[in-house]
This record gives C-alpha cells, sequence and structure tokens, in this order.
C-alpha cells in the first residue's frame, strides 16, 4: 500500500510543486476573451472612450462649453470644428469628449451599485429559500412590474432632477432586475449534490455562501449587468431628454440630442451623433457581455 | 495501524467525540435509526389547504453495526435516498431519532450537529453535480479541511494524498476542473472528498450506479481496500444487486418508504422470506440463457405513495394476499435465522394468513 503513496504527500508542505496550484478561473476566461476578435475590439473602443474622457480637458481641441453665435450648426467637415457645432456654436467634437464623462458614469455606476446590492439580496434569498425567498422576491417584484422606463422617470421626477438624483433612481430601476437573475440562478445551484456535500463537511451558510455559490453566480449575474450599462446609458440619456437627470449646460449624450433636436431639418447629421456615440458605446457593452458569456463556458 | 493512516495529517481535537473516537465498544451500533418518518406535503393548488402527503419514509428503524456495509435495496422512489438524506440530517424528518454510537443526534445533551457530519460523510449517485464546476479538485478537498481550521498548505499537502490514494496522481489532477476528468475519475475525487474529514460512516448514494461496468468494479474495490484500511462503516444505497451482494455484509429491502427485510446478504439471497424481496431477487438477470427469466416477477407499478394501501403495503401485488394483509400492517420480526427479519404476516406464527408457520406464539 506504501508503494502507491506518492513522494508528494511524503514532502513536506514547504517543497510542494508549486504547478499544481490551480490556475484560477478568471485567469483563463480572460485568455480565452482574448482570442475573441469582437469583444476585443468591443473592450477597445470602450476603453478608448473612458479614456478620452478621462483625459477630456487635455485632449479637446476647444472649449466645450464657449459659445459662439457666428459659428452656430456648422456641418461636420468644417475648419476648425471637424464635427461641426452646436445650437450655440460649441464644438461638437469637445462636447462628445467631454459627454463621455457624464454618460458612461450614469450607464455605469447605477449598474455597478445594483449589481453589488442586487447581487447580495438575490443570493441571500435563493440560498435561504422558503419564506424569506417569498417575502423578498415578491417585494422585489412591486418595482418589477412597472416598465423600468417609467419606474426611472417616476423615483427621477419624485426626488427632483439632479445627476445624484437620477443615478439613485436608476440604481434602484436596477436591483430588482439584477436579483431576480442572481436568485434564479442561485436557487438552481443551491439545489446540487456539491452544495449538500460542502453542507455536510460541516461548514456555516456563510462559507457555503462565499466560496461554494458565489463563484457560480457571479459570472451570469455579471454577465446579465454588463448588459444593463447600455440599457442604463440609454435610460439615463432618456432622463437627461427629459430635463430630469444633467441640466444645462453640462454636455451629456441624452442631453445633447435633446437641445440639438431642434436642428435636426437644418443639419441632420450633427443632430444624430449623439445618438451614434450612444448607439456605439451601447453596443459595444452588449458584445462584450456575450463574449463575456462565451468565455466563461469552460466546457467549450 | 495502516501505512495511510500514518500519512493523514490529523485534525485538531474538535470534541470529546473525536477524541474518543469509539465510545460504546464494537457490540453497539454505530448508527441507530429509529422510526423515521418524512412525508412531503403536496400542495394541489394554490387556496386549497388539503393535507395530503406523498409518504416518503414511513417508519423506517434499523441499526448500523461499527465495520459493516448495510445494503439498501428497493425500486426507484422506495424511500432510499430520502432515507440517505434523513440520515444525513440534509433533510429534517417529521419525527423519529438518530443515535449515533450512543449518543443522541442534534438533541440535548446528545452529538452537536456539526460533529456528526464530521464523523458521517456522502457520496452522491451524479458525479459531476456533486463537484463544484468553479473549484478545482484540491480545492474542492480542501474546503472540508479548511472549513475546519486546518492551514491552507496542511489542507492542500492533505488533499494531494487523499488523490494520491484514489489513484489519481496530484501532480496531474490536483488543479484540474471536474469537467476535465471522466466519470470515474470525478466519483474518486467524490470519495476522496468525503474522506477528508476522517468519517467513520460513509453513506454511498448509488456511488457507483452512474458508472460503467469495469470503472464500477474498480471504485468498488478501491472502497473496500479504503474500509479495510480506515475503519470504515458503509451504508451502501443501490438498485443493483449484483454489487450489493459482492459488497455488503446485511442487506435491508425497502418497499414504499418502509422496511420489509433485512438480514445477512447470505441470508437474503438464499432465502428471502418476503414475497417482494423474492420477486426482487428473481428480477435479476440470470447469466445461463437456459435459465433466463420468462415470466415477469411482479406486474404493475407500485401503489401511489400519497395513498398506500392499508395493511401490507405490498399486498395489492402480491400473489399471497389474504385478507389479514388488508386489515393489519406486518410489524418487523424475526424470520428464520438470527439477525433475519421480515414484515410478512407469512412468516409470523399465529398470524391470521394460512401461509403462516404453526406452533406456539411468540409474544
Amino acid at each position: 500500500m506504501s508503494s502507491i503513496v506518492s513522494s508528494a504527500a511524503l514532502m513536506p508542505d514547504a517543497v510542494l510543486p508549486l504547478q499544481a496550484a490551480s490556475a484560477g478561473y478568471w485567469r483563463s476566461v480572460l485568455q480565452r476573451l482574448r482570442r475573441d476578435p469582437v469583444a476585443m475590439a468591443c473592450a477597445a473602443i470602450l476603453l478608448l472612450l473612458v479614456l478620452a474622457a478621462i483625459l477630456a480637458p487635455w485632449i479637446t481641441p476647444a472649449d466645450p462649453f464657449k459659445t459662439s453665435m457666428l459659428k452656430r450648426l456648422l456641418p461636420v467637415g468644417s475648419a476648425g470644428h471637424w464635427l461641426g457645432t452646436d445650437e450655440l456654436g460649441r464644438d461638437l467634437l469637445s462636447r462628445l469628449i467631454y459627454s463621455g464623462r457624464l454618460s458612461l458614469t450614469m450607464g455605469i455606476v447605477p449598474v455597478a451599485l445594483a449589481f453589488v446590492i442586487g447581487t447580495s439580496i438575490g443570493v441571500t434569498a435563493g440560498f435561504l429559500g422558503g419564506k424569506v425567498n417569498m417575502a423578498v422576491m415578491r417585494t422585489l417584484d412591486v418595482f418589477y412590474a412597472f416598465p423600468s422606463v417609467l419606474l426611472a422617470v417616476a423615483i427621477s421626477g419624485a426626488m427632483g432632477p439632479g445627476m445624484s438624483n437620477s443615478l439613485m433612481a436608476l440604481t434602484i430601476v436596477f436591483i430588482p432586475q439584477i436579483a431576480r437573475v442572481a436568485e434564479s440562478v442561485t436557487t438552481q445551484v443551491a439545489r446540487l449534490d456539491y452544495i449538500d456535500a460542502a453542507r455536510m463537511s460541516g461548514a456555516g451558510p456563510l462559507a457555503i455562501i462565499r466560496i461554494q455559490v458565489l463563484g457560480n453566480v457571479l459570472g451570469p449575474v455579471f454577465v446579465y449587468a454588463t448588459g444593463l450599462i447600455s440599457v442604463c446609458m440609454i435610460l439615463g440619456s432618456g432622463l437627461s431628454f427629459l430635463g430630469l437627470g444633467v441640466r444645462p449646460p453640462e454636455a451629456e449624450w441624452g442631453l445633447m440630442l435633446n437641445t440639438l433636436r431642434s436642428a435636426i431639418f437644418n443639419n441632420p447629421v450633427v443632430a444624430a451623433l449623439p445618438g451614434v456615440m450612444i448607439f456605439i458605446t451601447s453596443i459595444c457593452f452588449n458584445l462584450l457581455a456575450d463574449g463575456i458569456r462565451s468565455a466563461m463556458d469552460l466546457r467549450r | 495501524m495502516p501505512p495511510f493512516e500514518r500519512l493523514m495529517i490529523p485534525l485538531p481535537p474538535v470534541t470529546q467525540l473525536v477524541q474518543s473516537p469509539d465510545r460504546g465498544g464494537p457490540a453497539q451500533p454505530l448508527l441507530s435509526v429509529r422510526n423515521l418518518v418524512k412525508h412531503f406535503p403536496v400542495r394541489d393548488g394554490f387556496l386549497s389547504r388539503a393535507k395530503r402527503a406523498v409518504h416518503a419514509v414511513d417508519g423506517v428503524s434499523f441499526d448500523v453495526a461499527k465495520g459493516e456495509t448495510l445494503g439498501i435495496v428497493g425500486e426507484s422512489g422506495c424511500g432510499k435516498s430520502t432515507t440517505a438524506r434523513l440520515i444525513a440530517r440534509l433533510i429534517l424528518p417529521d419525527s423519529g431519532s438518530l443515535v449515533f454510537d450512543g449518543e443522541g443526534v442534534d438533541e440535548f445533551g446528545g452529538v452537536s450537529l456539526q460533529d456528526y457530519r464530521r464523523n458521517l460523510q456522502m457520496v452522491f449517485q451524479d458525479s459531476f453535480a456533486s463537484l463544484n464546476p468553479r473549484l478545482t479538485m484540491e480545492d474542492t478537498i480542501s474546503f472540508g479541511p479548511r472549513e475546519h481550521g486546518i492551514g491552507r498548505q496542511q489542507a492542500r499537502s492533505r488533499a494531494h494524498a487523499l488523490l494520491e490514494r484514489v489513484g489519481l496522481r496530484p501532480a496531474q489532477f490536483a488543479a484540474r476542473y471536474p469537467h476535465e476528468l471522466s466519470g470515474g475519475q470525478r466519483q474518486r475525487v467524490n470519495i476522496a472528498r468525503a474522506l477528508a474529514l476522517e468519517p467513520r460512516l460513509l453513506i454511498l448514494d448509488e456511488a457507483v450506479a452512474a458508472l460503467d461496468k469495469s470503472v464500477q468494479a474498480q471504485v468498488l474495490n478501491l472502497l473496500q481496500e479504503l474500509k479495510a484500511e480506515q475503519g470504515l462503516t458503509y451504508l451502501f444505497i443501490s438498485h443493483d444487486l449484483h454489487v450489493v451482494q459482492y459488497l455488503c455484509d446485511r442487506v435491508m429491502v425497502m418497499y414504499l418508504g418502509q422496511v420489509v427485510e433485512v438480514g445477512p446478504v447470505a441470508q437474503i439471497y438464499s432465502a428471502a422470506r418476503h414475497p417482494y424481496t423474492r420477486a426482487l431477487l428473481s428480477a435479476v438477470p440470470s447469466m445461463d440463457p437456459a435459465r433466463r427469466t420468462s415470466n415477469p416477477p411482479l406486474i404493475g407499478e407500485p401503489p401511489n405513495p400519497i395513498n398506500p394501501p392499508s395493511g401490507c403495503r405490498f399486498r395489492d401485488r402480491c400473489p399471497h394476499a389474504q385478507a389479514v394483509c388488508e386489515s393489519t400492517v406486518p410489524q418487523l420480526r424475526v424470520a428464520g435465522a438470527s439477525g433475519h427479519l421480515a414484515a410478512c404476516h407469512m412468516t409470523m406464527a399465529g398470524s391470521a394468513h394460512p401461509a403462516a408457520p404453526t406452533g406456539e406464539v411468540c409474544t
């Protein structure tokens, strides 16, 4: 029998071969993601947008807030204003770059907050099950019953206009959606035999959630949340468009769409540009989410 | 002391129970199950308050002796797996008690649930579902020990030793994920995980049922070796009567949530007393084509466990059923050799069944 037992088992702890350490799940996901050209292109575009937003004060060709009565609604390709100017003669390229700051914040921050809160709620409800699950999920269903646009407008309207209020409104809109996905994934996972095996080992519920459940739940929920960023950006832009979010003269893509709306017959290309930005960003987030989803499927 | 035991890094003593593992001596059963009952309520609709229930396990009692392998057999749906989960306390019984080595489980003055579970581990049928797809093999095996306060390095080297012991080279398998292993390899890992906490009782719930025959044989041999090395006690749940005959010391036959017969494996296989056990055994395919089974040993389906028949639950499929079988529930009584119990009116002297043995009535 002793011949079967390996030298590794006989070795003192310190000299155990290091290569046997687990490579790490997320690292292998990243490796797969790198081989996905669409996802990488989307990631590159998003990185570019984020960098441009961060570095906006240094890279914009003109002051985005400087108005000029003489240069109103210049077409795309005008000298000194490559993407034209808006209805107050402000440089559109500079404004689009600056807008990234608020628009991306509007898209990412509520989803990130809702991801943390919603996942906590959903995983707890899913793991505990029974009456707790019932109470939590039915409460969330009340929020879920409203269309998200309506809910965002209602909450934002009730709290009054302003950036932080609309961030909060959007967070509240997305918590039930994320919690619901987290709950359903957790319920599925909690039924599996390896959770029973973990309970058999005498581990407490927190340890089981942390080590056995979260790894299997965070992935799908993360993908779902990434897909929500585009929805959130559009909702945020919608709030700004309605005058409930960011207020003039701040630059934000939805707000710009609103103010340029009157110019749609005079200069349709310029008026559509903020919409194009929203479109590019949201489609990139969606495609990136799809890429992560397939990269996370280890069995392929 | 077997060589493997020396290699195991001892767990720090958590309780009295761990420090003195064998309390009652060899004569005391390792586990006594008494009148275990579990009914699953059936909801007919949203508003109905119907009190119908599936009688999954209905008054099951038995003992598991130290060092033995007790097989539990029966058709699917007879309550084998529910019994296993009740014993593991993964589901709570409606009534009934468990006594582990003389101490009541999870009751006042008895052994706590945490200590009980340290002494009892389970290997599940679905080797894939019982491994976390996001954890490597060494993480899966070392989870239990780490939750009991073993250091990272120690738990890891222990996981490696266990992998080695179940026949998987750690250098090759420790960092793998479940989908990178075959079914047999996964089941070996499940066994290694079950052994990581040095349990005394291992519940094997259809642990080899999903494996093909050659792999099944390897895993069964491994189980035999481990049992001899570590002095384990097995509760082996299976529908495969050949495997049970090979592995088990005693067999318990269940039908519709109740024990119908229990006894030493040789007794059951050669001189079964309960008609259901006999039907079950005659359903085993013969190796000799000349002796093939032509008449079905049993006809019909098991009755609905929501409304089990009165009296003997087997009576509406039993060729020997009489009036007494409908009116009286047969109790599990000594039938033939010592330790051989059956719940059938035909084996009970003094029952009103015409086939019952004559002679003085045992009271």
